[in-house]
């Protein structure tokens, strides 16, 4: 029995065309300009809302690329996961919702002029070669069988390299993040400091 | 800028549904499939949501009432069944209030922010054959846990943006008690997918089309305690049931949705039950027979009425499919809630923890126990090997001897033996439950409910007197 | 209007000046590593981007190394944003400010 995916059918190739340029660029879209506006935002709640969107523009673009898997892991591990530990990051280090850090005047122009030119480059490098195009054969689908044995053969010991960090980075993190008991105050000027870290989340 | 070559269409489309054909009478090309199915997730979609989400306001409030020997609503409407309109009609008219101080613009969108993560899941839901809107998503299970954990952003979001400590609180101890509780909740997913082999929701239902015994939950021990696993950890990641602290602030000051008011509080509404749809859907879906009925009729009946439509695909042929997908449908949405009232019935019976007590129990108890599970199952997997087939699918008559002993990977006998005690066990369990409960309900009607018994008038003036 | 390697190229290309420009224009310290998860999801997709098209694989073998080096980057990069952030906290507690300007103790 022919799997679903593979029947052949009398979709145009123009028609399918358009709906994947459709979605491609709704997700382009969504991810360029939330890319952009993580630089451009002065408030941090708002750059981590930013990737958000980003993050998942992408999960989207993975699914438009066949990877139907790993924009489920984006979702899960970096919307789901990492963007909650960094906004609980910036929640936990900020001492008002709307202190803004700026950059100095210098800063800003190397900034700018260095994303510009490596920008440059890399565009006009992409659009200048000649990528050697492989087209997938007819009937290849990314089905979750050969993912996982993928993972449990050819890719065993980074797999498992990665459990092992796992640990560790569970390890390290907790103790690096444990909460200390300060010693004494030496003076009135640190007890003062003390009691006023002490009272930032009450 | 070289010329790119044609690429292959990476949306291969499949044979058309059988909504499609009867509408489009053919195939219809891909661009104008496209816009059909962004219609009906716009459309159908939405209103199911709003439908599910009004319905369970009601329907809680009357289950709430009737546990507490009230009567709950029962003004508006015949039972008090359009009380859910009247509360809408009231938040929609209530005064759009932003604090002061808030970000506005991360206030405004987190309620959206909280609900499409729940929306979106629906697009995975096998609610039938036909009924699903994407049948071929390799990944369907896993993308209703993947979708189901961005909507964490929204609540924190919310408790940020309102500028109130009190929502502070409401959203960290959510995001907390959420984060904590998607690890048991994964794990118990696994070892229900490691009976399957699948996590292709259309396939998964599929499997389970053969009867009682053929469903998800009795394949193995560890696919029966993964269940119960699963629905603690669900209601963890509800906020629901004895873990609803963050609505507990609510009774306190609200905690994270105490500045909303209005549509956006409602949103905030409609994203809970729709939620707790989504995830009575999945254990519905994964263990407990899908779009099965437990006698394996809907089975018998799809295995005979596919292949003859699929040979001679004719409108008469067409018209009993989808009959049979549209009763399928409403099957599966029984058990959904079916699952919902066992959570709204835990709501009103048991009290609530502290929050580290919460998490005490994530930690400490759940997420060892699936690993535990987790293990089991994987070693069960290599004692117990095979797959017992499914009767209609797999086997035309199920009442052979040779049918039970050869399943499509080999020999199934000690598979499907375990198979058949497993479903007395949990059959004979949920009868005593049923019947208990039905007892209780019986002969109780007899009893006085008094918190405390009155004291007799002479006493009372005795007491009053010393 | 065919979708190439490409369009994928350049919005990656696009993310990464983006984390890059995030990673040189932001003083806090969580801003920074912002930019470097944007810099990551950069790479990620230049990966799965090649594994679609440039990499065919046969029926045997279908092509998935781009998706599953991509798999591995998403979960050091979690691991990474984990130790970073305790680290993060860690300088909060000692400097009272998440202010990367404030680092200067071993200058000079």
């Amino acid at each position: 029995m022919i799997h679903p995916m593979l029947a052949a059918t009398a979709a145009s190739d123009a028609s399918a065309a358009t709906a994947t340029a459709i979605l491609f660029y709704l997700c382009a879209a969504m991810s360029g300009i939330s890319a952009i506006c993580v630089v451009l935002s002065r408030n941090i709640v708002r750059t981590a809302v930013c990737l958000l969107f980003t993050l998942m523009g992408l999960a989207g673009l993975y699914f438009l690329l066949n990877s139907e898997f790993l924009a489920a892991v984006q979702l899960v591990v970096y919307a789901g996961g990492t963007l909650i530990l960094i906004i609980f990051g910036v929640m936990l280090t900020s001492k008002s919702p709307f202190s803004r850090f700026e950059p100095r005047k210098i800063e800003v122009a190397i900034a700018i002029g260095v994303v510009i030119l490596i920008f440059g480059a890399l565009a006009t490098a992409i659009t200048h070669v000649a990528w050697p195009i492989a087209t997938p054969p007819a009937d290849s689908i990314y089905s979750m069988n050969a993912l996982g044995l993928a993972l449990l053969g050819d890719y065993l010991v980074p797999f498992e390299i990665s459990s092992v960090l796992l640990l560790l980075v569970m390890i390290g993190a907790a103790y690096l993040a444990k909460a200390r008991r300060h010693q004494p105050a030496e003076s009135a000027g640190e007890a003062a400091a003390a009691s006023r870290r002490a009272r930032q989340w009450s | 800028m070289v010329a790119l070559p044609t690429p292959t269409p990476f949306l291969l489309a499949s044979a058309p549904s059988l909504v499609e054909t009867l509408l489009f009478k053919g195939q219809p090309s891909l661009l104008v499939e496209f816009i059909y199915r962004a219609m009906i997730c716009a459309v159908f979609f939405l209103g199911l949501v709003s439908l599910v989400a009004m319905f369970c306001i009601w329907w809680e409030r009357k289950v709430a009432g009737h546990m507490q020997c009230r009567l709950g609503p029962n003004r508006v409407g015949p039972i008090g069944i359009l009380q859910s309109l009247a509360d809408g009609l009231k938040l929609l008219l209530k005064e759009d209030l932003i604090p002061g101080d808030a970000d506005g613009f991360l206030f405004r969108m987190a309620p959206y922010l909280a609900f499409t993560p729940a929306f979106a899941a629906f697009l995975a839901l096998p609610f039938s054959p036909e009924f699903t809107f994407e049948p071929r998503l390799a990944v369907g299970l896993f993308w209703i846990l993947a979708i189901l954990s961005v909507e964490v952003m929204g609540v924190i979001l919310a408790g940020w943006a309102s500028n109130n400590k009190w929502s502070i609180y409401g959203a960290m101890r959510e995001a907390c008690q959420i984060v904590s509780y998607e690890i048991p909740l994964g794990i118990s997913i696994i070892v229900g997918v490691m009976s399957a082999g699948t996590l292709n929701l259309v396939d998964l239902g599929k499997m389970q089309g053969g009867g009682l015994q053929t469903w998800l939950l009795f394949r193995s021990p560890f696919a029966l305690a993964a269940f119960f696993t699963y629905f603690i950890a669900s209601l963890a990641s509800n906020k629901r049931a004895p873990f609803d602290l963050p609505e507990s602030e609510s009774e306190l000051v609200a905690g994270f949705h105490t500045e909303y008011s209005g549509l956006r509080f409602s949103f905030f509404f409609f994203a809970e039950y729709a939620a707790m749809f989504v995830v009575g859907g999945i254990q519905a879906a994964l263990f407990l027979g899908s779009w099965n009925d437990p006698f394996g009729v809907v089975g018998y009946l799809f295995a005979h009425w596919q292949p003859a439509y699929d040979a001679n695909p004719t409108a008469a042929n067409a018209m009993p499919l989808l009959a049979l997908n549209a009763v399928a449908a409403a099957i599966f949405i029984l058990k959904a809630m079916a699952i919902i009232f066992v959570q709204m019935w835990l709501r009103w019976t048991l009290p609530r923890p502290r929050i580290d007590q919460v998490l005490y129990a994530c930690v400490k108890v759940l997420l060892p126990l699936s690993c535990v599970l987790l293990l089991g199952a994987a070693v069960w997997g290599l004692l117990v090997p095979g797959r017992p087939g499914v009767p209609f699918v797999d086997y035309a008559n199920p009442f052979t001897i040779a049918a039970w002993r050869d399943g499509p990977e080999g020999n199934a006998t000690l598979s499907y033996v375990t198979q058949w005690l497993l479903t007395l066990l949990g059959l004979s369990g949920f009868t005593a439950v049923v019947g208990w409960v039905l007892y209780a309900a019986i002969t109780g009607r007899n009893l006085k409910q008094r918190l405390t018994d009155p004291a007799p008038i002479a006493e009372a003036a005795e007491v009053a007197s010393a | 209007m065919n979708i190439g390697l490409e369009h994928y190229l350049v919005l990656g290309a696009l993310l990464f000046v983006c984390g890059l420009g995030t990673i040189l224009l932001k003083r806090n310290a969580i801003g920074i590593l912002m930019g470097v998860e944007l810099v990551l999801n950069a790479a990620n997709l230049n990966l799965v981007a090649f594994n679609r098209f440039a990499h065919a694989g046969t029926t045997a073998a279908p092509a998935l190394d781009g998706q599953i080096v991509a798999i591995f980057v998403i979960v050091l990069a979690a691991a990474e944003a984990a130790v970073a952030l305790a680290i993060f906290l860690n300088f909060y507690n000692n400097f009272s400010s998440i202010d990367v300007e404030r680092a200067q103790n071993l200058k000079g």
